[in-house]
């Protein structure tokens, strides 16, 4: 057993990436040569409404430390309306676990087209370290599901 | 009160207006009254109750009502008539096989309040000028009325019915209510002291199903938490991330169809506040979208299923309060 884990601590982030804007964004920071932290675990669905509050929660059971959705700016949704609402949805949802006193800086909504690869570098970045300042998820994990 | 209503209802079966009337009966304990169906005069003579346990919201009951044949006559509080409202915008209910008597709401009473004061064996409980005489197997004893109105009724939203097609006794108004002053507590906690709260709260959970079966907003033919691939269905919880989850999942499904009829937190049988996850959400609405009543009315669009191209962003969530 690690006597401080805080100190080797890599968080684990799950970015939920629309597949016309964000994911591409990924894709175009890759081609840029641009890195982003590895703890960033990118998963594609096709529009960032697609993501199901229950996406989320399941992500902290299955040991993620933060997560990040990516989607079209507002106004650029490929299904015209999508991110509409996502936007109304998460902002409820991550009021909520506020409300139940899970750590605010472990969720955030970031929008990144597909032209934006450098701001899809430094917005990982940037959470990557903020969810690495806060330390493993223990508010809202599945102890069956934690690793050694 | 009750005369009138026993009254009413046996003129609108005798003129066969309706086939069934929906209202209450005592069960096996005076406070227990539980929600019944009835046929006949003579059911209705014998059975039927309306008393201040009438606690119970008959508008879900009234979706597999109205599939039946005949229209059937339920007697609804003013709380319950905003759930029916939402049920019919939502196309759960046939308004034509509907009759719908107003009365008029409480204040109810809570039995468990009663039974928390460390009375027990009651067999009667009469209200005489709001001091509660109550009867036990152990002698009688006394309370002031006003400590066992359940909770839902404390913090009352509403006396004006908002549909209906007769009324006994006198319309009211929309009240000015606190029902949001525990919320702006808890919100004002720090985000260790809120996780302590709701982990103390929500681990009492026993996962009896109860606040979603009795939720007049949760009438999902096919629900999530009966999917044994969703990791939430009905089972027994082995880990406290179940239990969160299913209050979030929960809550989250009835955010803007919510009328706030309290009936989740009355029926816990483990005292958990269920209401306030609710409210949180009612608040969030009402500050970030405008303000909302889910039920008030037939035509508005439910703040989740609408958008305005200039709505906040979710860091919003992150800027304001207490971390």
């Amino acid at each position: 057993m690690q006597v401080n884990d805080s100190k080797n601590f890599e968080p684990v982030i799950a970015a939920f990436c629309c597949n016309w804007c964000s994911y591409a964004g990924a894709d175009l920071s890759g081609t840029n040569r641009l890195s982003y932290p590895t703890n960033v675990k990118i998963i594609r669905v096709p529009c960032s409404c697609r993501v199901n509050p229950m996406f989320i929660l399941r992500a902290f059971q299955r040991g993620a430390d933060g997560v990040i959705i990516c989607g079209c700016h507002p106004g650029d949704c490929h299904y015209t309306s999508g991110n509409y609402f996502t936007r109304r949805r998460i902002t409820l949802l991550y009021s909520m676990l506020d409300f139940l006193g899970i750590e605010r800086n472990r969720t955030r909504l970031e929008w990144v087209s597909a032209a934006e690869g450098a701001k899809f570098a430094s917005v990982m970045e940037q959470f990557t370290e903020d969810v690495r300042k806060l330390g493993p998820n223990r508010r809202l994990e599945d102890l069956r599901c934690r690793k050694k | 009160m009750q005369e009138k209503m026993k009254q009413r209802a046996k003129e609108l079966l005798a003129d066969g207006t309706v086939n069934r009337v929906m209202g209450w009966k005592k069960g096996e304990f005076g406070y227990d009254t539980t929600p019944a169906v009835f046929r006949s005069a003579e059911e209705i003579d014998k059975y039927f109750v309306c008393d201040d346990f009438t606690n119970s919201n008959l508008s879900k009951l009234l979706v597999k009502e109205s599939k039946k044949d005949g229209v059937i006559l339920a007697f609804l509080k003013p709380c319950d008539t905003y759930s029916f409202n939402q049920l019919l915008k939502e196309h759960r209910i046939d308004r034509e096989k509907v009759y719908i008597i107003g009365i008029p709401g409480g204040p109810k009473l809570d039995a468990e309040i009663i039974k928390s004061k460390g009375i027990t064996g009651i067999t009667g409980v009469k209200n005489v000028n709001y001091t509660l005489v109550i009867d036990t197997i152990y002698g009688e004893e006394k309370m002031p009325f006003y400590e066992a109105v359940s909770v839902k009724c404390k913090s009352c939203k509403s006396k004006k019915h908002v549909i209906y097609d007769e009324l006994i006794g006198d319309d009211g108004d929309i009240l000015e209510s606190d029902r949001f002053d525990e919320v702006e507590k808890l919100e004002n906690m720090t985000s260790r002291e809120r996780f302590d709260f709701w982990q103390r709260e929500l681990s009492k959970c026993i996962r009896c199903n109860a606040c979603k079966n009795v939720c007049p907003a949760c009438t999902c033919e096919k629900c999530v938490f009966d999917n044994p691939k969703s990791g939430i269905e009905n089972k027994a919880v082995s880990d406290s991330f179940e239990e969160k989850l299913f209050h979030i999942i929960r809550a989250f499904h009835v955010a803007g169809r919510c009328t706030d009829c309290g009936e989740c937190s009355r029926v816990c049988p483990q005292n958990i506040p269920l209401h306030l996850l609710n409210r949180k959400f009612i608040k969030d609405i009402n500050s970030l979208y405008g303000e909302y009543q889910a039920g008030a009315d037939l035509d508005t669009k439910n703040p989740l299923t609408d958008y305005s191209t200039d709505d906040c962003e979710p860091s919003i969530v992150h800027e304001r309060g207490v971390e």
